[in-house]
């Protein structure tokens, strides 16, 4: 039980309660071979299982789950999308497509899916250099048992142009609640997207930030090494960090009974709700995090917020039950789910209210006009 | 692909947005794009279709017919799925992806990580073109002893580099 992180912070720590994941995706293909989205449904197959054999050898994927899409379930591979291991667009594919995924779910490769192999690296917390080391590691394996496609001029060829070159995607993913709250996190993102820097919501294009989550990535690909680019990503999270520690402070000291009150609600709401739709639940669940970032809550910790944020996906709740759910029974099962994990989490600290300045007594008691 | 806005229409309208000097990529379905006012081109600053740029741009009595030889892949397949065929499809429509590269990137070259194989090649070229100084320097003088031995070295080397040639 840890209940005080934020008293012994430093700028790890501080990181690490504001970056929730940091990812590094790199995009490969095979030389002399058409791209899965242009190749023939046989040779796709044929890529595939020889791809998988290459990948499952690899020392970091002993005992990984390596399988065909068309092996998976429809809730199977939500479940997968939902942890961030496969992308929507592999979760559409079937026969010809594949996924090998280490037993510790840190490297997931996807096989053809736009590309013949997207490999990437995902962990808790900030930490873009060692998933890079990871994922750059498993690249330079496959790199002996493959033959990449791959030009001194443009780098690594990629089916789409927006990737070519390092093929590469960091990213992190960010809860920044005060930032919303304070409304300045439009202008913290055209001030990352002015640095060719991209911000998204949880996942990823097209889709609106809920839970108050972000993920900055980088845009471009081809002219800036690997390293460089990590070190400016970086650099803006931390940049992005520091923003979001001012907004928390400013927020305290100038709206602090705003801020017990959203905690306290959040706290009353998800701990009784019967019936719980997965937009609140995240926003909800985004104001608790923030209360235990601030100190306000005992007896919980990131780990176990973090996994309420998961748990109550849609494929997570029917996963749990093993059985599959209409969207009003999610929401029922989503509050039982809730109401559960929060059954021993003592009550948030609470303001005492200062003396009233001007007394008008009795209002809220006063019953409806007769 | 899946339409970047419902994820579950297949993607038919490709384009590319411009923000700040960067081009990022969209892919939607038909009945997104007229939902979210992404056909009138007013409404957002649209570089149009990702290949319009390269088609419209590039056609050429000659660029028109060109084909991958790898993949049989065209510049009106292209327009179509905003992607390309096969690594070699880069070369094959080289003078029409220029433009198009140099406005979605930082830089028009690769600088970061090469692969060993390639590394190798790269070493061993540049090796081979040092060789063959030294040789015609070498009969230039007429350091025949020294030529014939540098001779070997590049043809080993030469041989080492395509191993399915017969130098
Ligand atoms: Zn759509
Ligand atoms: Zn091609």
């Amino acid at each position: 039980m840890k209940t005080s992180d934020t008293h012994s912070e430093g700028d790890a720590d501080s990181g690490r309660l504001v970056v929730m994941s940091s990812r590094v995706r790199l995009a490969r293909n095979l030389s002399g071979t058409p791209f899965p989205g242009w190749a023939k449904k046989a040779d796709r197959q044929k890529s595939l299982e020889s791809m998988k054999a290459v990948v499952r050898i690899l020392p970091e994927m002993a005992g990984a789950l390596a399988r065909s899409m068309d092996e998976f379930t429809a809730l199977e591979k939500q479940l997968l999308v939902e942890r961030h291991l496969i992308s929507r667009e592999h979760a559409a594919k079937t026969v010809g497509s594949g996924v090998v995924i280490s037993e510790s779910e840190v490297i997931s490769v996807m096989i053809n899916e736009e590309d013949h192999l997207r490999m990437q690296a995902l962990m808790p917390g900030f930490c873009l250099r060692e998933v890079w080391q990871v994922i750059n590691r498993v690249d330079s394996e496959l790199e002996e048992h493959l033959n990449y496609a791959y030009s001194s001029k443009l780098g690594y060829l990629t089916a789409c142009p927006t990737n070519v070159g390092t093929g590469m995607r960091a990213s992190a993913m960010l809860h920044l609640p005060a930032l919303v709250v304070a409304e300045q996190i439009n202008q913290v993102i055209q001030a990352v997207n002015k640095l060719g820097l991209a911000v998204r919501g949880l996942y990823g294009e097209g889709t609106e930030a809920s839970g108050n989550l972000f993920q900055v990535s980088n845009q471009t690909t081809l002219g800036e090494r690997e390293e460089d680019l990590m070190e400016r990503l970086t650099k803006v999270i931390l940049q992005i960090i520091e923003h979001e520690k001012n907004a928390r402070q400013a927020l305290m000291e100038k709206r602090p009974q705003m801020i017990y009150d959203q905690v306290g609600r959040a706290y009353g709401i998800l701990g009784n709700a019967c019936v719980q739709s997965s937009k609140e639940a995240m926003n909800l669940l985004s104001m608790l995090r923030l209360g235990l970032d601030l100190d306000l809550l005992q007896g919980l910790d990131h780990k176990s917020i973090d996994d309420m944020f998961l748990l109550t996906q849609p494929a997570h709740l029917q996963k749990h039950v093993n059985q599959k759910l209409t969207a009003e029974q999610r929401d029922v099962m989503r509050a039982s789910l809730l109401r559960d994990m929060l059954k021993d989490v003592g009550r948030p600290k609470t303001m005492l209210p200062s003396p009233p300045e001007s007394t008008e007594p009795g209002r809220e008691d006063q019953p409806d006009a007769a | 692909m899946l339409c970047d806005f419902c994820k579950e229409n297949e993607a038919t309208v490709h384009f590319s947005q411009v923000v700040g000097d960067k081009v990022s990529k969209i892919d939607i379905c038909e009945a997104c794009a007229k939902a979210k006012g992404f056909t009138d081109p007013g409404n957002i600053s649209m570089l149009g279709d990702v290949l319009g740029e390269f088609g419209a741009g590039q056609v050429t009595p000659e660029s028109e017919g060109l084909r991958c030889p790898v993949c049989g892949f065209t510049q009106a397949n292209f327009k179509k799925q905003g992607r390309l065929g096969c690594g070699t499809c880069y070369e094959t429509f080289e003078a029409g992806l220029k433009p198009l590269l140099k406005a979605m990137h930082k830089g028009e070259r690769h600088v970061g990580k090469t692969p060993q194989k390639a590394v190798t090649s790269q070493e061993s070229s540049e090796h081979l073109k040092q060789l063959e100084k030294e040789l015609s320097r070498a009969i230039k003088d007429e350091r025949f002893e020294q030529a014939a031995q540098l001779r070997d070295e590049i043809r080993a080397l030469q041989a080492k580099a395509n191993p399915s040639t017969l130098v």
